[in-house]
């Protein structure tokens, strides 16, 4: 039984991405390219050591937003408010981190704990309008994200936090000191974050909350089923206001590593459309620590290595719609295997079933 | 002393109600606010709200996000939430742009369509017959339409005449003025006489320069609605919405009638794409639709699930969107349009003795009266997210008389109970 099921734990999301690059192989058939020659171009690239550098930092901010939306889909909640989270995180970190003055690691901590309290104030609201209100936080967060991002576009108008260096078109935050700033491990030509140790530690103790902790034993009890869970005494509305914050905090950080190892400051240029991402990565990892760290490395290695196909004149953007495809064929995968899994349990018990009744009308036979 | 107290309450709700449903107070309701926005207007000189101009653009910007929302209001009211509705907006606004290059507008139109109704069926073969989540679904075709465009933008647009990002243009289609009303508004317009010149140039800037795609699309609005209420199949659509299970129970095929729903929700938005990139300008540009397919699921929520709910609130950020394209100052004039109305509605109410509406509308006043003083100009930002922010605040303060369809966003089996 559990060796099935892990049989099936890999088995669809292998499926998933060889349909996917199925896809793609007819794509680039069609655009008259030859298909496995360009695999093998796009592997070689991304397996450059100097391009491996800079996919391993954008696979720990994808990292971020892959626990920040498996967090909530513990709970059956749907996180699609990540980008704003992220967004809020990164600006009042960079914001209060430019403001104040500290010694060098406590200067660090108190920019990624204020990133961490505007990502889960933030979610904060969507999770007050889901316990209280009964509004579902996909159509709250969605609004939310709208407006996390006019507000920081209202928040970086030079009479406020923002500035404009000269020759330049981006409104950006104050610079970060050198004290509030972290360390690079030089590696191939490249600058590893050293942000990825703490996204480390925020994978492990996400492990640890969820299956060595009553906390964690909750909120999973909470998302397996929200009556069983309020009935045993379990505070669900509660816990489910918790997840959301919790869920924001951790999204907050996304953008930390690019803030204290590169850019110094928050700025218009920083990417957006993390909440998707987010949550592909968690349904591809299977909400499992290491699973989306490789579903983040894949991701990020597709984008790195797409300018390869602009070489030979395919427009690059046919990795969005790999992504996309990815995704869908890997909930469908899901979605099937456990048909077939409910197939096989029914399968079962009616066996067993078949068998008891079978000996009861025997025994009865044999009384009469 | 509490008894009285909730009777009068009850009292004057159930006025309110019968207020708002005989046309005739309505018609009075709406002249007193246009009374307000007369007076704000001589007195600020922000005479942009209701010059014919704004209604015109008002109507031209409110157009694409009524086709989103009556789409999503097709796939809830058959208890299916479409979140690619912006997804399906793209494959309007492509499809209608190169076929409309090729063969025409018209051509390009019927196009958008076809392809938007594709759309709209894969969504409904993903969430009905497969069964997998709503909302990822729905972003998954957010994202694979967005990248689609973009590629094949790259692949088809440069060797025609266009950009990676701009499509070569397309002809244009015919406008017309509806005879006789448009000059006579006209004609009263110019005279300038306070109340009679606003009212006449709005109703002129919505009767002039009309695209024969902008009437069209608006008679959908009667026609959901006939459909909804009045036909067979709209009571079904509604009864799957509301309660799939006793649906099937009672012989309805629930699958068929979400997978009709679904397809008239894509092809409804891929209409609104379309009508981006026909009318509203004459090209498909890479990142047209702006959001306008979440605005479009805002309004579904914002009209109460209702045609002319949707419509209403598509009317008015499509208006507020105009305000901000047009002339910011008048974003400052309406404010004060909005603390004059409430300060009218808390002496109202205060009159009636409700004390906590009353008290409700005359903070909103001073709060109105406040931003006019202190604030200078409104951020453009916060114009943006105008749409965003008031559906929030719908959600927050309302959320009790909203009626959603009962079933909308959680899955549905065949079979199950």
């Amino acid at each position: 039984m559990t060796k099935s099921r892990v049989f099936w734990a890999v088995v669809a999301p292998t499926a998933a991405i060889f349909t996917s690059l199925l896809f793609t192989y007819i794509i680039l058939k069609i655009r008259g390219v030859d298909p496995i020659e360009m695999f093998r171009l796009m592997i070689s690239y991304g397996f450059d050591p100097r391009n491996l550098v800079s996919e391993l930092n954008q696979t720990v901010a994808y990292y971020m937003a892959g626990v920040a939306a498996a967090i909530g889909f513990k709970m059956l909640l749907f996180n699609i408010g990540i980008d704003g989270q992220y967004r809020m995180g990164a600006f009042f970190g960079a914001v209060v981190g430019a403001a104040v003055s500290l010694p060098p690691i406590l200067h660090v901590l108190v920019i990624i704990l204020t990133a961490m309290l505007a990502g889960g104030a933030w979610a904060a609201i969507a999770g007050y309008l889901k316990v209280r209100r009964g509004v579902s936080e996909v159509i709250s967060n969605i609004m939310l994200n709208f407006i996390a991002a006019a507000l920081i576009a209202f928040l970086l108008s030079p009479s406020i936090f923002g500035i404009l260096p000269e020759g330049t078109q981006v409104l950006q935050t104050r610079s970060i000191p050198a004290s509030g700033r972290m360390p690079t491990i030089k590696a191939f030509d490249g600058e590893i974050y050293t942000f990825l140790f703490l996204a480390i530690f925020v994978g492990v103790s996400y492990w640890i909350m969820l299956n060595k902790t009553v906390f964690g034993f909750n909120l999973r009890a909470t998302g397996l089923s929200f009556r069983a869970a309020r009935s045993s005494g379990v505070n669900a509305p509660g816990m489910i206001f918790v997840t959301t914050v919790l869920s924001g905090a951790i999204a907050g950080l996304v953008g930390i590593g690019t803030l204290l190892s590169d850019t110094h400051n928050y700025s218009m240029a920083f990417p957006s459309g993390y909440a998707f991402t987010g949550l592909a990565l968690a349904l591809l990892g299977r909400n499992h620590p290491v699973g989306i760290f490789f579903a983040a490395f894949l991701w990020s290695f597709l984008e790195r290595t797409a300018p390869v196909l602009e070489f030979e004149g395919v427009p690059p953007e046919i990795i969005i719609v790999l992504q996309g495809t990815i995704v869908l064929s890997i909930v469908v995968a899901y979605e099937l295997v456990s048909r077939i899994n409910l197939r096989q349990q029914q399968r079962a018990v009616g066996s067993v079933s078949a068998e008891v009744i079978d000996k009861d009308s025997k025994s009865v036979k044999e009384t009469k | 002393m509490k008894s009285t107290d909730t009777k009068s309450t009850k009292k004057l709700t159930m006025r309110a109600k019968t207020f708002f449903r005989s046309p005739a107070r309505i018609t009075l309701f709406i002249a007193g606010i246009f009374f307000i926005i007369s007076f704000v207007e001589l007195l600020t000189g922000a005479t942009d709200i209701s010059s014919p101009g704004t209604s015109g653009a008002t109507l031209r910007l409110a157009t694409p996000l009524l086709m989103a929302g009556l789409g999503g209001l097709w796939a809830e009211r058959a208890g299916v939430i479409n979140i690619g509705l912006e997804g399906m907006m793209i494959v309007g606004t492509w499809t209608a742009a190169w076929f409309g290059y090729l063969h025409g507008p018209y051509v390009g139109i019927l196009a958008a369509a076809v392809f938007g109704l594709a759309s709209g069926l894969f969504h409904a073969i993903l969430t009905v017959k497969i069964g997998i989540d709503q909302a990822v679904s729905g972003l998954a075709i957010n994202l694979i339409a967005a990248g689609a465009a973009r590629y094949l933008s790259g692949i088809f647009f440069p060797p025609v005449g266009g950009d990676r990002t701009v499509s070569p243009p397309v002809e244009s289609m015919p406008k017309f003025n509806i005879p006789f009303v448009a000059p006579f508004f006209k004609s009263i317009d110019e005279k300038e006489i306070f109340l009679v010149s606003n009212v006449s140039g709005l109703i002129y800037g919505v009767t002039t320069d009309l695209s024969v795609m902008t009437v069209a699309l608006l008679l959908l609005v009667p026609l959901t609605s006939w459909i909804l209420w009045r036909s067979k199949f709209g009571l079904r659509m509604r009864f799957c919405g509301e309660n799939p299970m006793a649906a099937e129970s009672l012989g309805i095929n629930v699958y068929r009638t979400r997978y009709i729903a679904i397809s008239i929700s894509g092809m409804f938005a891929s209409l609104g794409g379309a009508y981006l990139a026909i009318v509203a300008s004459s090209v498909y540009r890479e990142g047209q639709t702006g959001g306008r397919g979440f605005i479009g699921l805002a309004t579904v929520i914002f009209g109460n699930w209702r045609p002319s709910g949707v419509f209403a609130g598509s009317i008015l950020f499509g208006f507020t969107d105009a305000l901000r394209l047009r002339q910011s100052e008048s974003v400052m004039a309406l404010i004060m349009v909005v603390g004059i109305a409430s300060l009218l509605l808390a002496i109202f109410y205060s009159v009636s003795r409700n004390w906590k509406l009353g008290g409700t509308y005359f903070a909103m006043a001073l709060f109105a009266l406040w931003i006019n003083q202190r604030v200078e100009v409104i951020p453009q930002e916060f114009v943006t997210a105008f749409p965003y922010f008031a559906t929030l605040i719908v959600l927050t303060l309302l959320a009790q008389r909203l009626t959603p369809p009962a079933m909308v966003g959680l899955p549905f089996k065949r079979g199950s109970e």
